[in-house]
This record gives C-alpha cells, structure tokens and sequence, in this order.
C-alpha cells in the first residue's frame, strides 16, 4: 500500500500519470500570469499604429507588421544619434563583459577550490558574504570612485563595474570542487603546469558553470541602463538599454508604446535565446548551487 | 563553507604554488576591490560626514543616522514603511513561490516541466524595471490601459484608474511586478536541488512511515536541499532590494507621487543625485546594506550547516 502510493507520486516521473493533473491545474494560472505579459508585449510589438488605437484594447495582434521595428530604426535619438549606434555599443560591451567575466571568475574560482594560499579562507568567507551585496545600495561612493579615477565618459566604465561578479565566483568554485584533487595531481606528475591545468583541465570540465556566468553576466550588463545614466555625458558611448529608457520613460502616449514594446522585444529575446540554448548546463551548476 | 584545510608550506613548489594562486586571483580581487570592496568602506566614512562633492567631506559624527531616525520625517513615514512592506511582501512570497512552483514542477515529466520552467523563469531574464515599458502599458491610467479597459467594459469602475501615480496602487503595482520577475536563479537553484534527490530517500522515508506530501516535503525534502534553500534565500533578499528602483521606472518620478512607491534605494538616489548630500545619502547605503546582511544572516540561521 504505501509502496504503491509512493510510485504514483514519484519526484522526476518519466511517464504522465493521472495524478499530475492536479498539479497541472494548479500551475496554469500561475503559468498563464508569468507568460501573458510576454506575449502581450509581443503583441503590440508587432501591431500597426491604427490598432494600437484601436477602443478597446486588443489583446492578440490582427494585422502583423513591422511597422514598430522599421520606426524604431529610423528614428534618432534627441542628439541626432541613430539608434543602431546604441545597439552597437551594447553589444560591444555586452562580448566584453562576457568574455572578461568567465576569464576572471573562472581563474579565481580555480585557485580558490584547487590551489593553496594564503588568505584563501579570508577571501573565501568575503565572497559568501558578498553573495548578499546589493549594488545599487552604493552607487554613489562607486560614482565617486570612478569619478576618482577619471572613467567618466570613458568606454570602459560600462564593462568594468560589471567583471567581478561574488555569485558567479561563487558557482564556478562549488563547481570546480567537484572535480577530483587526483585528476590534477596526476597531471601535474606528467609536468604539467597550473596554466595548462586551468586551460587544459578545469575549462573544458566546467562548461556549465561557465554558461552559467555567461547567463548571469548577460542579464546583469545587456539590461542595464545605470552605467550609462550615471557615467556617461556624451551620447555616442550610451547604450541600448538607456536608449530603451528615454524611448519609454518619455512617451505616454498610444503611438510610442509601438515601438517602446518593439524596443523591449529586442531587449528580451538576446536573453531567452542564451538561456533557451545554455539551460541544460545552467541546471547542472545549479545542483551545485547550495551554500553549505 | 566547504574547503580543504590549508596545508603548512613546505617545499619550494608549494611557495612557487602560493605565487600562481595569486596570480589567478589577483584579476578578481582588483575588480571586487575597486567596484564592491571599496564603494562600501567608502560608503562607511562618508556616512560620518558632511559632503556636498564641492567641498571636501567634513566630519559630522553620527549626525546623519540621528537625523536619519529622528528628523527625516519622509525617511520614517514613507520610505521605511513602504520598503518594510514591500521587503515583507518580496522577499517571502518569491521565495516561498520559488519553492511552490519548484516543487510542483518536478512532480511532472521531464519535457513538460522544462517547458513550464522556461516560461516562468523567462520574466526574471530582463527583470521589472526593464520591462516597465509593459507594465506602463497594461496600468496607462486611460482607458487605452488594458486594465482599465478591461475593468470598464466589465463595469467594474465608471471611470478610468489612475494606477501607477496612485497611493493606493502604485506599492501593490510594484510588489506585482517584482513577483513576476521573481522566479530567477534561486528559483533555478531549488528545482536543481529538489529534482537531484535520492530516489531512495523517499522510498525509505514511505517504509518509515511517512503518510503524504506534506511530510514528504517537511522530513525529506526541506532537510536535504538546505543548501540550495539558503542559497535560494540569500537570492531571494538581494533580489528584493536590487529591484527597489521599480517605483520609479513605473511613475516615471523620483520622488514618486505622494512617496507612494519611494523605497530607500530611491531615497538614496534622491539625496545623492538630485539634493547632493552625499554624506547623508551614504548613511542611506549603508543602513540598507545592514539590513539586507542582517535579514541574510537570518536566513543562515535557519538553512546553514550547523558548525
């Protein structure tokens, strides 16, 4: 009896069984709460202007177009500045964020799992603790020091702020415990060094950790607009993002909300792709996600 | 924290070993240093000052959290209730619905459930402030909202809402919206950790008795996940008060109407950027910085290996 209860209520199932309905059921609204908005937005994304006027409201798109997306284009910022400007800095920023992110955190979290040092414990403890900063907490002393450090209407301030990041050092050092001392050990017999160790070994064992930060560092500097509100005076090294802001903080009215949706469709969909391609890896690292 | 113990340094190799662990370090550091480290002792010394950033910062003592908690009136009446509120709201209900949904998806089939995860993970991607040009849409406080439009034709109201530069609304608005985009890696991280238990663990928990979900989820599942648990609590917290800036992205204001939505990450905004008070504003800082760190601790209590 309390054997077959437990198969009908199995974790992880690989059949359907009536018994999921009702967990089917409770889902949906909530489900349904998650993804309307998403494909409301889409919706007006794609409306032509006169059904965007349209009393009431329509909800599902009638006539497709890309009307939103052609104005979106062409028209140009405040400053005489077109928009493919903006998009070209985000995604400038946006590969270097990325790139320089997995390389630091990735050597990091090597030498804190795999190496001894001393202050590694130090710093180990400082990383767990900062698993609970809240960046947007100190924004003014970061402006000062950035400031300070004369990064204001530099290029580069849009990326550096965004390199270090406490919980992706801290997935990818849980993710690197796993690997076994014996494996570089032995290689290290074999003459190699840790150089080659980090390259040959540790990078190819911890894809998925890697695709993880890649994930997290994406959303963290593809989304922002701060560094470009706080940092940036002139206007040909601003970002999408910001661009996305002005286009929908200044706008009300019906005709904007177009290409404001079109806007933030080209802001969600980089997202959701990465993530659609990267989630298997990102579930992995995140069975090694428990802070103990 | 797990880790090995540190081992005394003996041979020449473990010297030289030393040095290359600093090396592979020494990027992270410098980025952590100058971008978190520093902007928080900074943020400590100026709260004991007095700074307007054309003079250089005068010492003032505590003056700024006596003024903080006995003088700043929008501070006490408005801010801190709305961000005690909001945190109140936030904080526990994305977590305990991360864990809901969590739980409910793994009672499902493999390519269902990761279906439903995409979905639902999928707000969390760009988060509410970016996508607060939707949320604007939806609430437009004219009948070409598509609440109002909705709740006219069904002649719930006579005339349209003014939602989000509303007392009334705009706070509930925010905790709606931060909720939707809510169910992110801490979410991922307890679905990782539910769906990675030992099959065997509930075969053996149902022999010894266990009698239903409930029990199931109180003895065997909360105790052996605690790890992702907490780690999905310390996401939860910082997630809640890194999102605080949805007020103002919603009304378009800072400060918002009426202070309706003004959280203390908006407080701090307003002080430093618009009124220039930076000494103050830091004092700001770091009273959030404490209470996030204390709220987390909270949760360490309650998760963390007991050591």
């Amino acid at each position: 009896m309390a054997r077959s209860k437990f198969l009908g209520t199995k974790i992880n199932p690989s059949r359907f069984h009536k018994s999921q309905i009702k967990y089917l059921l409770i889902l949906s609204p909530l489900v349904a709460f998650m993804a309307l908005p998403l494909i409301y937005i889409f919706n007006v994304a794609f409306k032509p202007l006169e059904e965007l006027f349209f009393y009431p409201p329509t909800f599902i798109v009638q006539r497709f177009t890309m009307s939103n997306f052609v104005r979106l284009f062409s028209v140009t910022g405040a400053s005489g500045i077109p928009m493919s400007r903006y998009l070209f800095n985000s995604i400038i920023v946006t590969v270097l964020v990325l790139f320089f992110s997995v390389l630091i955190s990735t050597m990091a979290g090597y030498a804190l799992s795999k190496l001894n040092f001393k202050g590694k414990k130090l710093m180990n403890e400082i990383n767990t603790v900062a698993l609970m900063f809240v960046g947007i907490a100190v924004m003014i002393p970061r402006y000062l020091i950035v400031e300070k450090l004369g990064l204001i209407d530099n290029f580069f301030v849009h990326v550096l702020p965004y390199l270090a990041i406490p919980v992706g050092l801290f997935l990818v050092k849980q993710f690197i415990d796993q690997i076994p001392d014996e494996l570089l050990d032995a290689a290290r017999i074999d003459g190699a060094r840790e150089l080659q160790i980090y390259t040959k070994i540790i990078l190819p064992l911890i894809r998925p950790a890697i695709a993880t930060i890649v994930i997290l560092s994406f959303q963290s500097v593809w989304n922002s607009a701060d560094t470009s509100t706080v940092y940036i005076n002139n206007d040909n090294l601003k970002t999408f993002a910001f661009y996305m802001n002005t286009l929908t903080s200044g706008t009300n009215g019906v005709a904007g909300q177009g290409m404001a949706a079109a806007a933030s469709l080209i802001m969600f969909v980089p997202n959701f792709v990465i993530f659609l391609v990267m989630q298997s890896k990102v579930m992995d690292t995140m069975a090694h996600s428990g802070i103990k | 924290m797990m880790m090995s113990k540190p081992k005394r340094l003996r041979s020449a190799s473990q010297i030289k070993q030393q040095r290359i662990a600093y090396g592979f370090v020494f990027p992270y550091v410098l980025m952590f240093s100058v971008f978190i480290l520093v902007p928080v002792l900074v943020a400590i010394f100026l709260s004991f000052t007095y700074f307007d950033t054309v003079r250089s910062p005068s010492w003032v003592g505590f003056e700024n959290y006596i003024y903080l908690f006995t003088n700043d009136e929008i501070f006490m009446q408005k801010v801190l209730a709305n961000t005690l509120k909001y945190a109140v709201i936030v904080g526990p209900g994305s977590y305990i619905l991360s864990f809901v949904l969590a739980w409910i998806l793994a009672q499902l089939t493999p390519r269902l459930r990761t279906v439903l995860a995409l979905i639902i993970y999928s707000p969390s991607l760009t988060g509410g402030i970016t996508m607060a040009v939707l949320w604007r849409i939806i609430f437009a406080g004219d009948s070409s909202g598509y609440l109002n439009s909705i709740l006219l034709r069904f002649g719930m109201i006579v005339e349209p809402i003014v939602f989000l530069q509303s007392q009334e609304f705009l706070l509930l608005i925010m905790v709606i919206v931060t909720l939707w985009s809510s169910m992110g890696v801490g979410f991922l991280a307890i679905l990782a950790g539910i769906l990675n238990v030992n099959q065997e663990m509930y075969e053996a928990g149902y022999i010894d008795g266990i009698k239903n979900k409930f029990q199931e989820i109180i003895y065997i599942t909360i105790p052996l996940i605690r790890p992702q648990m907490l780690f999905g609590a310390v996401m939860a917290i910082v997630g809640t008060f890194a999102s605080a800036g949805i007020g103002v992205a919603l009304s378009g204001s800072n400060p918002t109407p009426q202070y309706a939505g003004q959280l203390i990450v908006n407080h701090i905004e307003y002080y430093g950027f618009f009124k220039y008070e930076m000494g103050y504003a830091a004092a700001l800082s770091v009273v959030l910085l404490l209470f996030v760190y204390l709220i987390s601790r909270f949760a360490f209590r309650l998760f963390g290996s007991k050591d």
